[in-house]
């Protein structure tokens, strides 16, 4: 029997962060989507264009169309949006760094295409804080970063009224270890961050500043604490609604609202039994839309293998199949709040919210985030409860099905198949987007390109907002790396504090006692035979800015004893070779999370070699497929580390075999 | 039984020579190596590096101040001048180790904070942890920072500030330099202690703060050090900001002007004779006691023969302890039952 037609809300947005390989393959994947329902797109970029280089970089080596799609110039653009109505659609670009850039092109399209731009709406993630905290796809200091996001507010709020210029993320402080309070006092810093720069620009009229302020989204995390994260949702709309009123007076409560945007939690999502992810995740995206109060805008979810490596385009569909039940075929949307008047529900928001503002004032007291990102105040917090989170999950206080406990399973038809389950992304994408670029350059016309770029070069450094700059640049073919190489030439490169200065926790180290102490002697003992302590090198090749477990790593090593060099992110095969040289490492670490770890590992491997440092062993961490990791063994790699070896102390074994073998020594093999 | 191929010191010294990077980091790897045939190997790379090479040489810098300072930056600073004017530079960045009980590990975190993104052959840098040494400067670093210079133009030596150490980097480099945080505890500390005694150069970074950056450079220049010390030096004391770019050059001109200084005052052969013979019995203590300096003649008479014109201080310091060895093992020999191998 069916009841009768009830009022309904109308759902959020749906979204899959997606795009791959090239502009023209990800047109077709997002054709696709929206035909089978999707109802904004979530444009994933390959780092290349996030951090601002050209596909035929050195440093863009191996990178080029795989975690998004490569986009160099207005071309590209085009193609990327190839029969799709950009003045019909809602758009959503996950770019910081070259966030101007990107929206120039996306603003310059639509130009050409004699579309107004009042008409385009989307987003722009363009969130630096979090970048250098944790995403790691930052380019310049914080001065000029901060800069750069309130141009682009300046603008749009001005020229592109529906266009959502940031959305801060506390989305990526989870993923680097923030706990429900952390992620609630730094996400409301950064915004504050933001507004004050936007103030104290003077470009907005007094008058205008609440719209400003209505602009502000939030992009937002969900774990699988789903009751817990759905009071710090309420926590965050009660918060933003009074920071909103006192320290900007924004009087309408309608601009006031706090408006977010999901993408639930993939640092939870399992290589174990990756069907458990489904559950998960449905259950995560209950905490953003239970609530209707606190109710998320937009929801993007990960598919089920994220943990194994890029989803296909039917993992995709199965993840927004999600989200399609709970919207038509649950009865949710035709309640008002069902938390309202919980008591339960209002004394857990009511603890967050204190927690929350006692993290502000710490964070006030030291001039706000960005002193505390400067002064790596914040990175360290977040290292800390990140290990404290690994910690718990190695003594099984936290428990997670399938990893560290009921491990018994058949085996999964769902990575039986060919492709292992999971997506192959096209070998010749960068070699094709390389000659595509190369043919760009041919055809533009180099004077106009000269112009723009001086333009672009006079407005950074005079303080002018750089966005009509940068869409003239869009206009004349100017392509990613050179708008990313003039900028840089202006404000500098930045090098965050990386957190790993923290103190070992003397109450106890990772795991039990006994097994480090175990540790220790072996770590102890190997560098006595060897004649020095034992050295390792921790460095990530690439683009990709993902350091949390590279830095997990080099702490843990240097727990139990390890002398760590730890070299950071955005390191060439070159440098990492010659960084094992100059310090006399007795194993290298590499981390590399963004599937380019063949063609990096290879070209380190082959570094070492022309530096006869063949003998220094190299083990490789990272979101790496069963299939690549056998091939990495092959070409001379000692161990492959993936998400299913969640346990350090294991690893740290593992590590000083690695280097025992290497120099003759007996392997001492597991701990009993 | 391990088998680790050690080079062939005197070959090694020959490659080291010329500037042979792969050769200074074998070499590095060998004065680092703690297992008797290393040491044997050790000493004798030393001694024919330092036949071959006149004592005035290059030039030895120590950089040290508190943490939170900005060293680092301040140093990635000075090394952009001199590799825009073709000077090589060997860095020996100096980290604190865990305590033993904690496992004695290190997060050498220099390198990452020195270096800029692009390739260089005309800088290398070695990070070191002090493993739990009185003085924060590893024992390492004394002869590290003498194979470096056999082939880089500077080699400077990066620590952390924390009292004792400036006293054993004074006994290292030829010019010794300060870097102060503005309005800091540590900076006040640091004026009270007497220490200040040791350097030639400070640096108040983070200038771009103002007033507080001033009011220390003034503090530090009110208790600069008597101007009797050594002859006619200033004790230059800079505002400089590593972040802002301001400031750098002219402080980066005090270190050329003060190693000319040593030189024409004939200082300089003086200062590193004098820091040799120190590290020398240094050495000899950690390895054999307050005994086994008696057993080759005790303190005073080592200084002495150390301080003779034209002695190569490493093969005569392979001689002291090749001597002590031999003392101890007529007093003890090895076919004791407690003092097996």
């Amino acid at each position: 029997m069916v009841a009768a037609q009830k009022k309904r809300d109308q759902p959020w947005l749906m979204r899959t962060y997606s795009g791959h390989s090239s502009a023209k393959a990800s047109n077709t994947l997002y054709r696709t989507n929206l035909a089978k329902g999707q109802t904004g797109l979530s444009v994933a970029f390959d780092l290349p264009t996030q951090t601002g280089y050209d596909a035929d970089s050195p440093l863009a080596r191996g990178e080029v169309g795989k975690v998004g799609v490569p986009i160099s110039s207005i071309e590209d653009m085009d193609q990327l949006f190839d029969q799709m109505p950009l003045d019909q659609m809602n758009t959503s670009m996950t770019i910081n760094a070259t966030a101007p850039w990107l929206l120039s092109l996306y603003i310059g399209l639509a130009q050409r295409r004699g579309i107004d731009a009042t008409k385009l709406s989307g987003t722009t993630q363009n969130d630096i804080i979090k970048e250098y905290l944790s995403r790691g796809t930052y380019i310049f200091p914080p001065g000029p970063s901060m800069r750069l996001i309130a141009d682009t507010i300046n603008y749009t709020v001005k020229h592109v009224p529906k266009w959502n210029p940031t959305n801060i993320c506390s989305y990526h402080l989870q993923e680097a270890g923030a706990t429900p309070v952390q992620e609630l006092a730094y996400a409301l810093c950064t915004a504050m961050a933001v507004l004050d720069r936007v103030k104290a620009s003077g470009e907005i009229a007094p008058e205008a500043f609440p719209q400003v302020v209505e602009r502000i989204s939030f992009f937002v995390n969900a774990g699988i604490r789903f009751v817990e994260e759905c009071c710090k949702l309420r926590a965050f709309g009660e918060m933003w609604d009074e920071l909103t009123l006192q320290r900007y007076q924004v009087e309408d409560p309608k601009l006031r609202r706090f408006r977010y945007g999901v993408q639930v939690n993939s640092l939870g999502l399992t290589e174990p039994q990756p069907e458990n992810n489904v559950q998960r995740i449905v259950l995560e995206m209950l905490a953003v839309v239970l609530s209707k109060g606190a109710r998320a805008r937009a929801i993007q979810l990960p598919a089920w293998n994220e943990a194994l490596g890029l989803p296909r385009p039917w993992d995709q569909q199965w993840a927004l199949r999600m989200q399609q039940v709970v919207a038509f075929e649950t009865d949710l949307l035709e309640y008002e709040d069902i938390l309202d008047g919980s008591p339960v529900i209002a004394a857990k928001v009511r603890e967050l919210i204190e927690g929350a503002r006692r993290e502000i004032d710490q964070v006030e007291a030291q001039g706000g985030i960005i002193a505390a990102i400067e002064s790596g105040y914040i990175k360290r917090e977040l290292v800390g409860s990140h290990m404290n989170r690994l910690r718990a999950i190695e003594s099984g206080d936290l428990k997670i099905i399938g990893v560290n406990c009921f491990q018994e399973t058949a085996e999964s038809p769902l990575t039986l198949g060919a492709d292992g389950g999971i997506m192959k992304t096209n070998p010749a994408a960068e070699r094709e987007q390389i000659e595509r670029l190369l043919a760009h350059r041919q055809k533009r016309n180099g004077d106009e390109v000269q112009a723009a770029l001086q333009g672009l070069t006079d407005a950074a450094r005079s303080g002018e907002n750089v966005m009509p700059s940068s869409i003239r640049c869009a206009l004349a073919g100017v392509t990613t790396g050179e708008w990313g190489d003039s900028l840089r030439a202006v404000f500098g490169e930045f090098r965050p504090p990386t957190g790993i200065d923290i103190a070992i926790d003397s109450r106890e180290v990772l795991g039990k006692k006994d097994l480090v102490t175990d540790l220790r002697a072996r770590v102890a003992s190997t560098g006595s035979a060897l004649g020095r302590p034992l050295k390792l090198l921790v460095g990530k090749p690439g683009l990709d800015g993902h350091s949390n477990g590279a830095e997990q790593i080099a702490v843990k090593a240097r727990d139990v004893g390890f002398e760590v060099v730890y070299d950071g992110i955005r390191l060439t095969p070159p440098q990492i070779a010659q960084a094992a040289e100059e310090e006399g490492v007795h194993l290298i670490g590499l981390s590399i999370l963004s599937g380019s770890h063949m063609e990096l590992v290879a070209s380190v491997v082959q570094e070492l070699r022309s530096r006869d440092l063949a003998d220094v062993p190299v083990v490789v961490g990272g979101i790496i497929p069963r299939e690549d990791a056998d091939k990495l063994l092959a070409l001379g790699v000692r161990a492959v580390y993936t998400p299913k070896d969640f346990n350090l102390n294991a690893i740290m074994v593992d590590m000083v075999d690695v280097i025992r073998e290497g120099n003759g020594l007996a392997r001492l093999g597991l701990p009993h | 039984m391990t088998v680790i191929n050690l080079p062939e010191p005197e070959q090694l010294a020959a490659r080291i020579l010329r500037g042979e990077r792969a050769a200074v980091a074998s070499g590095l790897n060998l004065l680092d190596n703690k297992r008797a045939a290393a040491r044997d190997r050790s000493a004798r790379l030393l001694a024919s590096l330092s036949a071959e090479q006149a004592l005035p040489k290059g030039h030895l810098i120590g950089v040290t101040g508190p943490p939170g300072a900005g060293k680092s930056s301040l140093v990635a600073a000075m090394i952009r001048e001199w590799r825009l004017a073709g000077t090589t530079v060997g860095v020996l960045a100096v980290d604190p180790s865990s305590r033993p009980e904690m496992g004695g590990g290190a997060l050498l975190g220099d390198r990452i904070r020195i270096k800029n993104s692009s390739h260089d052959e005309g800088l290398f840098i070695r990070s070191l942890a002090n493993r739990n040494q009185l003085g924060g400067v590893a024992t390492e670093v004394w002869p590290m920072s003498w194979l470096m210079l056999a082939c880089f133009d500077i080699v400077l030596i990066e620590t952390v500030g924390v009292g004792q150490t400036e006293i054993d980097i004074a006994e290292i480099g030829d010019t010794i330099c300060y870097v102060a945080q503005p309005a800091s505890g540590d900076t006040i500390q640091y004026l009270k202690s007497g220490i200040i005694e040791i350097p030639d150069i400070f640096a108040v970074n983070k200038c771009d703060l103002g007033a507080p950056a001033r009011k220390t450079a003034a503090e530090i220049s009110r208790s600069a050090p008597r101007q009797d010390r050594r002859e006619a030096w200033d004790y230059p004391v800079c505002l400089v900001s590593a972040t802002m770019n301001t400031g750098i050059k002219a402080f980066h001109e005090h270190f050329a002007r003060h190693r000319q200084f040593l030189a024409n005052t004939g200082l300089l052969g003086k200062l590193r004779s004098r820091h040799q013979s120190a590290w020398v019995i240094r050495l000899l203590k950690e390895e054999f006691g307050t005994f086994g300096l008696e057993l080759a003649g005790g303190r005073e008479l080592i200084g002495q023969r150390l301080s003779e014109n034209g002695v190569n201080q490493f093969a005569e310091y392979e001689q002291l302890r090749k001597h002590i060895l031999s003392r101890f093992m007529s007093v003890n020999p090895p076919s004791s039952p407690t003092k097996r191998s």
